[in-house]
């Protein structure tokens, strides 16, 4: 009378929407512990693995108490029954003791929300939804629209006629046998028994009359029924299901975006550590919002070079600073593989501003005259040096290339540009650059 | 399996299970329970789930089916943290009271604690849940799952409709209510499908007539003088109409609210529905955890003695057996109150005893059961027609107390001191005795708040009364809350009295009204 079941299979995640509904509700809070988070040392020790295993949050329990009427423990009168007494005479009296300790269940409220603070652990997709919560790359979408368009196919339900290949064989015969039984097409099972029941009476040498009416019957019946098999096909055309596609304009814009670190002397562990935690951002926001984002990373020195990601964020670098050979670098990847009619091309830069003499100008002018007017977004930003403890906002005095780029963007409405001194100042900063609304009203695309 | 298996080969040997071997352990504890101990259990369905799905079993009250909500998935954060740290283990089981009887058996389970685990949950609990009166008036065991699937649908299917947020909006506002969402007296009686019927059409009688004449009545033409004489007449008039004082809130706010809509309504009922069905398991832990620990050390002793497990098995089990019915001193770090698993077990075992080798202090104190020729009787009787705090009152021994080494500790807070008035001595046991019981009385524990008055043709505010015991007052922190809540459901102003009966005074007073 016992019964096993085997449940280990059964899908996991049975409480996922519960959980759902708790981050959901508390979401407000989640969110500014994941900023104040991501601000005090997440993206940790450049290293965006850092966070493969989500991220641990504690949040204030306000909000999510389940109130309820609770006898207060500290009115009234009361007997508790305690176990253990080693020493105790009636009439015995002593202090209360403070903290609650050895007070017994009772008191500990249910289920321990006695805690001002509640902790979990984000899931690393839960902790990168918040993080990038709102954020857009600006202006995507706005190539010529018929590159970016392709025809995909998607599945529209089911058909009566289409080809073979399509036939969905499920629904096929399930109305196949559906049909079968509700016109009661004999069985074959059925048919072979009428038949070996005919050969035996077939057999029987001097058969009796009622046994010659009896084999009558049953070969009018067999008779019938093979007729009714041939009526009652096994497979109608009426039970052909197929399955159906419908083309459908499947909208890719494709982006790509050009990671520029300058990796020189000049930039320090420091700098180099603030460039890289907002590339790493970057890299985390791309990859998470945009499937289809191609990210090209190019760090120099007095000489430019396209690296892979590894490279990019970990190997070590020293040399001179020549910073427009970035941008022909730049330049020249995108005429090599991004042609600017199919791509939309974002750019973002990072230096402490150091340049080589007169490049500044070199820079501005590759700026204006190549890369501005084929990019919808180019953002930058100033390794400040340490004692700035505030942001400079844009206009504020600068390194040489800061007040170089400042002419840039005086014409360039696509051009942003931002310092950065802390660490804690990336994600503010960041978030400026994407937020969305940023409509960059841009100019001189048309060429 | 018959006496045959008398120093018989044991039936397992190493820590490893398979679902064969499940099933021949589970007849032979099946064989000891039924035929020795002449348990009465439902038939038995034992799943195997893996940890996570205990997890998630934890966080939805222990249930199989429950609807979606923020709270569960709190406490799913929360244990899993819990567990994540190793700061608490799983359960090795979770049992329901259903029929069939479901138990959910962790497949990290070794064979010996599959063993532990079936002759504990799917006898112990499972012959409790059907023998026990509180469990057999109060809850529907066969149709749980039903309802459980019907209360998952229906507020999916409002979520739907209304939206995540209203039906949230409801459903925190009834789980805050929760505990006074229960008959603790008396189950009402269930109408029959006619006399609903009838009901229901009485009731749409009265509301065309109602549409009618509503404009003559006195209520609405002022004729009744304001006198201090009728104003009490109408609150009795008001108290017998909707049937009041009532102690069940979720109740009366299911059938009484103003605002409800039926489908926020059927939520209502949904919690309280299933507040009730949990409400005997709060009341009898000490004796559902002692029977069914009792059972499986019973079992594997009679499985140990036969020949069926072997040295180590009872070893394993043993080991856990002890540190389950761990009871820790009051001044112990790890004291938490007293452990039911222990005061269950030794209680269970002290009633054998009692049976078996009376003393003549028991004798005194239990003559009905001392000496008892069939303890085995003697104990499905306790079980079957008590709950914790009348079967600590009626079976307690002297003998427990010392052994316990009890001590009841006055705590009076207008005193700075905390006085030990009894301790295990002859003139102290009656007393640890029924202040234990008291501890176990829900009543005690948990406050006693009624709906009290309300005027639905004047200002529809809902007054509720706190009956304060010994001058135990609410917690104030949350209740505020509480009542905003009960505003919710109600959909007018809520006041709350607290009104201690010794001295007929109105300690505290709360409102929901901007003061």
């Amino acid at each position: 009378m016992h019964h096993f079941i085997d449940r280990r299979q059964n899908p996991k995640g049975k409480s996922l929407g519960n959980r759902q509904r708790f981050l959901r509700r508390v979401r407000g809070r989640v969110k500014e512990m994941v900023d104040k988070s991501v601000r005090d040392r997440s993206i940790r020790d450049n290293s965006a693995k850092g966070l493969e295993g989500g991220e641990r949050v504690t949040i204030p329990t306000k909000g999510i108490k389940e109130p309820r009427f609770i006898l207060s423990g500290d009115t009234g009168a009361r007997d508790r029954v305690l176990p253990g007494n080693k020493e105790f005479i009636v009439g015995d009296s002593f202090k209360r003791p403070q903290g609650g300790s050895g007070e017994g269940g009772r008191k500990a409220s249910e289920d321990g929300e006695g805690e001002d603070q509640f902790s979990f652990t984000l899931t690393r997709d839960e902790y990168l939804d918040l993080l990038f919560d709102g954020l857009e790359l600006p202006d995507l979408a706005k190539k010529n629209v018929v590159e970016t368009e392709t025809v995909g196919r998607r599945r529209a339900g089911l058909t009566t006629s289409g080809t073979p290949s399509n036939l969905n064989l499920v629904r096929t015969m399930r109305n196949s046998l559906g049909r079968r039984l509700a016109l009661r097409r004999p069985s074959l099972s059925a048919m072979e028994k009428l038949r070996d029941e005919i050969e035996a009476l077939e057999e029987i040498k001097a058969p009796s009359p009622q046994e010659i009416a009896l084999l009558e019957e049953l070969r009018d019946k067999l008779a019938r029924m093979e007729r009714k098999r041939k009526i009652v096909g096994y497979i109608d055309p009426l039970d052909l299901r197929f399955d159906t596609h419908v083309p459908e304009v499947v909208r890719n814009s494709k982006a790509v975006v050009f990671c520029l670190m300058d990796v020189s002397g000049s930039m320090q562990e420091r700098e180099k550590d603030l460039a890289k935690r907002f590339f790493i951002l970057l890299h985390l926001f791309l990859e998470r919002r945009y499937k289809r984002t191609d990210i090209v990373f190019i760090r120099h020195t007095h000489l430019a070079q396209e690296v892979d990601e590894e490279t990019f964020f970990y190997a070590k670098e020293s040399g001179g600073t020549i910073v427009s050979t970035a941008l022909e670098k730049m330049h020249e990847v995108i005429l090599d593989r991004y042609p600017t009619d199919e791509w939309n091309i974002y750019g973002a830069q990072a230096s402490d501003g150091d340049n080589f003499g007169s490049d500044s100008d070199k820079c501005k002018s590759l700026l204006n005259e190549k890369l501005l007017p084929i990019c919808q977004y180019y953002a930058y930003v100033e390794i400040a040096p340490v004692d700035q403890d505030g942001s400079l906002p844009p206009g504020a005095r600068g390194a040489d290339l800061w007040e170089t780029y400042r002419e840039v963007q005086g014409d360039w409405p696509n051009f942003q540009m931002r310092h950065v001194a802390h660490p804690a100042q990336i994600y503010p900063v960041f978030r400026g650059l994407f937020a969305p609304g940023k409509k960059a009203a841009r100019k001189g695309v048309s060429a | 399996m018959t006496e045959t298996a008398t120093a018989s080969a044991p039936l397992f040997n190493g820590p490893d299970w398979t679902f064969e071997l499940l099933g021949t352990v589970h007849d032979a504890i099946e064989e000891i329970a039924l035929n020795e101990l002449g348990l009465d259990v439902y038939p038995n369905q034992i799943e195997i789930i893996s940890s996570e799905q205990m997890l998630d079993a934890y966080s939805c009250v222990g249930l199989p089916l429950m609807y979606q909500h923020w709270s569960f998935g709190k406490h799913f954060v929360r244990d899993e943290t819990y567990y994540r740290k190793g700061l608490t283990g799983l359960a090795y089981e979770i049992v329901i009271n259903s029929n069939p009887c479901i138990s959910y058996n962790m497949e990290e389970n070794s064979m010996a604690m599959q063993t532990l685990v079936m002759a504990h949950a799917a006898f112990g609990h499972n012959h409790f849940f059907k023998n026990n009166y509180l469990f057999r008036d109060w809850t529907d065991a066969s149709g749980i799952h039903d309802y459980l699937a019907f209360a998952k649908n229906f507020v999916a299917r409002c979520e739907e409709r209304y939206g995540v947020d209203e039906v949230e909006a409801i459903l925190d506002a009834a789980h805050a209510l929760r505990d006074q969402g229960v008959f603790r007296y008396g189950r009402p009686p269930r109408p029959t499908s006619q006399e609903l019927q009838a009901m229901q059409q009485r009731r749409d009688e009265h509301a065309s007539q109602q549409s009618v004449l509503d404009l003559w009545t006195d209520s609405t033409m002022g004729v009744a003088e304001d006198t201090e004489d009728t104003h009490l007449q109408a609150r009795q008039i008001r108290q017998e109409d909707l049937n009041l004082p009532q102690e069940n809130l979720l109740y009366f706010l299911e059938k009484n609210s103003p605002t409800l809509q039926p489908w926020q309504r059927e939520i209502v009922r949904i919690v309280r529905f299933l507040a009730q069905y949990l409400y005997p398991q709060k009341q009898t832990k000490v004796m559902n955890e002692g029977c069914a620990t009792f059972v499986h050390y019973y079992i594997v002793n009679r499985l140990y003695e036969k020949g069926l497990i072997t040295q180590g098995a009872l070893m394993e089990i043993l080991h856990s057996h002890t540190s389950v019915v761990m009871q820790p001193d009051f001044n112990d770090p790890r004291f938490s109150g007293l452990n039911p698993y222990a005061l269950g077990f030794a209680m269970m075992q002290d009633i054998r005893r009692i049976c078996e080798e009376p003393t003549d202090e028991d004798r005194e104190w239990f003559p009905e059961i001392a000496g008892h020729s069939d303890w085995k009787a003697v104990l499905r009787e306790a079980w079957s027609n008590y709950r914790d705090e009348s079967f600590i009152l009626q079976f307690l021994s002297p003998h427990l107390i010392r052994k316990f080494k009890l001590f009841v500790l006055t705590d009076d807070t207008k005193h700075p001191e905390l006085v030990v008035s009894q301790i295990h001595n002859a003139s102290g046991y009656r007393r640890i005795r029924q202040v234990l019981a008291q501890s176990y009385d829900i009543a005690q524990v948990e406050p006693d708040i009624q709906v009290v008055d309300v005027d639905l043709k004047g200002d529809r505010e809902l007054k509720l009364c706190h009956n304060i015991q010994d001058g135990i007052q609410l917690d104030q922190t949350g209740c505020a809350e509480v009542l905003k809540h009960v505003k919710q459901l109600w959909g007018y102003e809520v006041s709350l009295k607290g009104r201690d009966h010794s001295s007929d005074t109105v300690a505290y007073e709360l409102s929901t009204k901007p003061s």
